[in-house]
Formats: structure tokens, sequence, C-alpha cells
């Protein structure tokens, strides 16, 4: 299994001697992405807090673009995607996307359709 | 064996022994597992965005759920999260550079860092266990209405939670829990709350500082607090005291909340958990050298992948669940 790893992150940006030491950049990385959401979970800015876009809270879209962050580098470069070849990487990664994509967006729809049904409609449920 | 594999020079496609994706059998295996397993956490998840849509202005506050951290008494909120989210990545850390060892086939680093692996997994499904403890055992107790709508009681002036042991009256009363030995039929009555409505109703009445909140969230995304006249009046509809959670009924809010919370977590935990038995095999047949005969170490590699599948969906879990 004798694999040739590539070692730059950031689009090339930074790139290491080593794989090991590429690992720890890597977790290095995480820990700060996480960090940051739980300092900004814990404060919860007004200006985040207070202002929306499409419907969610910007600290909201904040917290879940810096998760399929951390997904991306843990699977890029812990589970070896980055390492993989294309066709493989794209079959593993756009076809749950795709669905997850489209489950969401009909449930989410739903979801909101029949919380406005409990508001507008005439259906006592908090007694 | 030998009329299956093609050399390179050969044009036939489908003789077989072709490999498109450059990788092995299990390893490609591996992953279409894990593929098939993310659309099972992501059925969750969204079935979790489902239900909180639906009841978007009265879903409980997730850091005023999760506030405790072992050994420390307080209000803190996500830091015991935080920490577990960080021993899981930590742990996948170890894994990957146990993978990168067994690459260069160095036995023993393999075994320290699998070594490490597992204690970081154990540490993690041992938070998890006590933040169920913890959440089933709840703190301050609530009230629950007709509707199925819980109340919680805070100080009129600082906002704090008030528990209801610290105003509800005892009253005296008969109404003791049923034992099996003193039924005509063999079952017994599971769990009777510390205190019964009309005792809260009591303790309400004289302490004026206390007051009911509800579920409903406000406009600054904080729960609605009532003043007192009022809360006396809503407290009519209560029906329950409830302490703590289970798959019924929690004192936290929205009923869905604890059962998304057990079904959620428990699913990880159960991956974390196997997950951990599965290292543990590895660890074992690494010592044994296993692999160093075999040549290779894939099956760290394959190991690993799952390991890491774990991670990633604890990444979406913490997110989902605690964050936003």
């Amino acid at each position: 299994m004798a694999h040739e790893h590539k070692l730059e992150i950031f689009r090339g940006l930074l790139k290491f001697k080593s794989n090991t030491s590429k690992i720890w950049g890597v977790l290095v990385f995480l820990s700060v992405v996480t960090a940051i959401e739980v300092a900004l979970g814990i404060a919860k800015p007004a200006v985040l807090t207070g202002n929306s876009f499409l419907g969610m809270k910007l600290l909201n879209w904040i917290f879940i673009i810096l998760t399929l962050v951390k997904a991306y580098y843990i699977a890029w470069d812990f589970m070896h995607l980055r390492d993989e070849k294309t066709s493989l990487r794209r079959a593993i990664v756009w076809t749950p996307i795709f669905l997850v994509a489209y489950l969401v967006f009909i449930l989410l729809f739903e979801a909101d359709y029949v919380y406005n049904v409990y508001k507008d409609g005439f259906v006592k449920w908090n007694f | 064996m030998d009329s299956t594999v093609t050399s390179a020079s050969e044009e036939n496609v489908w003789g077989g022994g072709n490999k498109p994706l450059g990788a092995s059998y299990g390893k490609l295996m591996m992953w279409f597992f894990l593929v098939s397993d993310a659309l099972t956490f992501s059925g969750f998840l969204a079935a979790y965005g489902f239900s909180r849509f639906k009841f978007i202005e009265t879903w409980p506050i997730a850091d005023e759920v999760f506030t405790h951290v072992p050994f420390f008494h307080g209000n803190f909120p996500m830091y015991y999260v935080a920490f577990m989210t960080f021993i899981l990545i930590m742990s996948s850390v170890t894994m990957v550079l146990a993978v990168d060892a067994g690459h260069n086939n160095k036995k023993n680093a393999v075994i320290w860092y699998m070594f490490l692996t597992i204690i970081g997994g154990a540490i993690f499904v041992g938070s998890q266990a006590w933040e169920w403890a913890t959440f089933i055992k709840g703190d301050y107790g609530a009230v629950e209405t007709k509707g199925g709508r819980i109340l919680q009681f805070v100080n009129a002036d600082t906002g704090e939670r008030v528990a209801l042991s610290e105003f509800a009256k005892t009253l005296p009363s008969e109404r003791t829990g049923h034992q099996r030995k003193n039924g005509v039929w063999f079952y017994d009555e599971g769990f009777l709350p510390s205190y019964t409505v009309n005792e809260v109703m009591a303790g309400l009445k004289v302490n004026s500082d206390v007051v009911i909140r509800t579920e409903q969230i406000n406009e600054e995304g904080e729960k609605t607090v009532l003043d007192h006249a009022a809360s006396l009046e809503k407290l009519k509809d209560g029906v329950l005291v409830v302490e703590g959670a289970n798959l019924v009924r929690n004192e936290y809010g929205s009923r869905l909340f604890a059962d998304f919370f057990f079904f959620i977590t428990g699913f990880h935990g159960f991956h974390v958990f196997s997950g951990v038995v599965i290292n543990i095999i590895i660890f074992f047949n690494v010592i044994l050298g296993t692999y160093e005969r075999r040549g290779h170490y894939e099956m760290v590699e394959k190991v690993g992948l799952y390991w890491h599948f774990v991670d990633l969906v604890w990444v979406f879990v913490f997110t989902f669940f605690y964050l936003v």
C-alpha cells in the first residue's frame, strides 16, 4: 500500500513536509474551528442573532458553514479522500449530498407548512 | 485465479481484474457502507429538523439544557460537549497516525496509536453515558399542562431557573407510590414525582418572586416569562409534575426533543461503541502480527475509515443538536 500523499491544504496555500505534520496541521485547524463555534455559541453576538438570511439567523448559517468546512477536512485528510481517484471521490461525496439536500429541502418545507397550520389554522394545541 | 487476472497490455475490459477506482474490494465496500450509514444519520437529522421547524417557536434551547460539567456545579453551557468533540477529533488524529504508521510498516507505532484511539473512544462513550444520566435525571423539574406543554419556573428578578424543591409546599397527602406487593395484579408504578401539582400551586401562591416561563420563544430568541398573576392563572392548566426525561415526557420542553436526543445520540453512541470494539479486535491482531505477516496494514485503514466516519457524524450532531 505505498500511497503517495498529497501534502498541501487550503488549495496549495499551505504545504506540509510529511504526512504526519499534515495530520497535526489539520488537527490544529479543526480545533480552532471548534473553538470558534463554541465561543460564538456562548457569546451569541447580537449582530448575528438579530439578522437573518433566507429565514435563518446568521449565527446558524455560520455554524452550518463551519461544520461543512470541518467535515471537508475530516473526509479529505483523515479519510484520505484527497489521495483517492477523482471518480471514487465523486461517487462517495456527491451521492449523499444530492440525496440529503433533496430530503432536507422537502422535509423543512413541509414542516414550515405544518407550523403555519398550527399557527393560523383552527388547531388548538397550546393549552 | 490466474484466468481472471488481466495484464495491463490486454484490451479486454470485461475480463476482470480491472481496478477503475484504484481501491481494493474491502475498502470500496467500507466506503459504500459508510455512504449508506451517512444517509441513515441524515434521515435522523432531517427528521429532527422537520420536528423542530414544526415547533420552531416552542423548541427547547439546547444551551439551557446541557449546562453540566462533571465534578463542577454551576451553569456551563456547551463546555462539556465541546470537550467531547475535542476528544473525538483527537482520537481521530491518533487513528490517522496509526494508519500512517501502518503504511510505513512500523508495528509498534501502530500498536501505540491504536491504543490511544481506543482510550479516546472509551472516554467519549463514558462521557455520553454521563450526559444521558444527567439528562434523564433532570435538575429543576417542571409542570406539564393538559395540552402537553411544559411550564418551567424562574426567579422573577434574576431570571434564573428555580427548582421545584425550592418553593413547592409539602401538603399532607395520602398518595404513595403503588408497589408491586400491594397490588392484586403484579405491576408497580414506575416513579412518583417528588411533588404534586397542588403542592407546586400552593408554593407558587406564597412565593411572589417565582414566576412561570413558558415554551414560547419571543423576538429576542428567549423563552417568554409570565408575571406572577399570569403564572398563577397558567398553572391551573397543569396536570402533571415532570422531573427529568424519558421517551414520553421531559422537563425541558417539547416531548420530541428528548426522543430525538435519545435516538440520535444513542445511535451515534452505539456506533462509537462498536467502533471501539472493532478497534480492540484490530489492536490485538496488530499485536499478534497478523498484518505484519500479511505484508500490509490495510485493515487498520479500513477500521480507520469507520472511526473517522463516527467523528464526522458527531461534527454534524454537535452542530444541529447543540449549537444551532
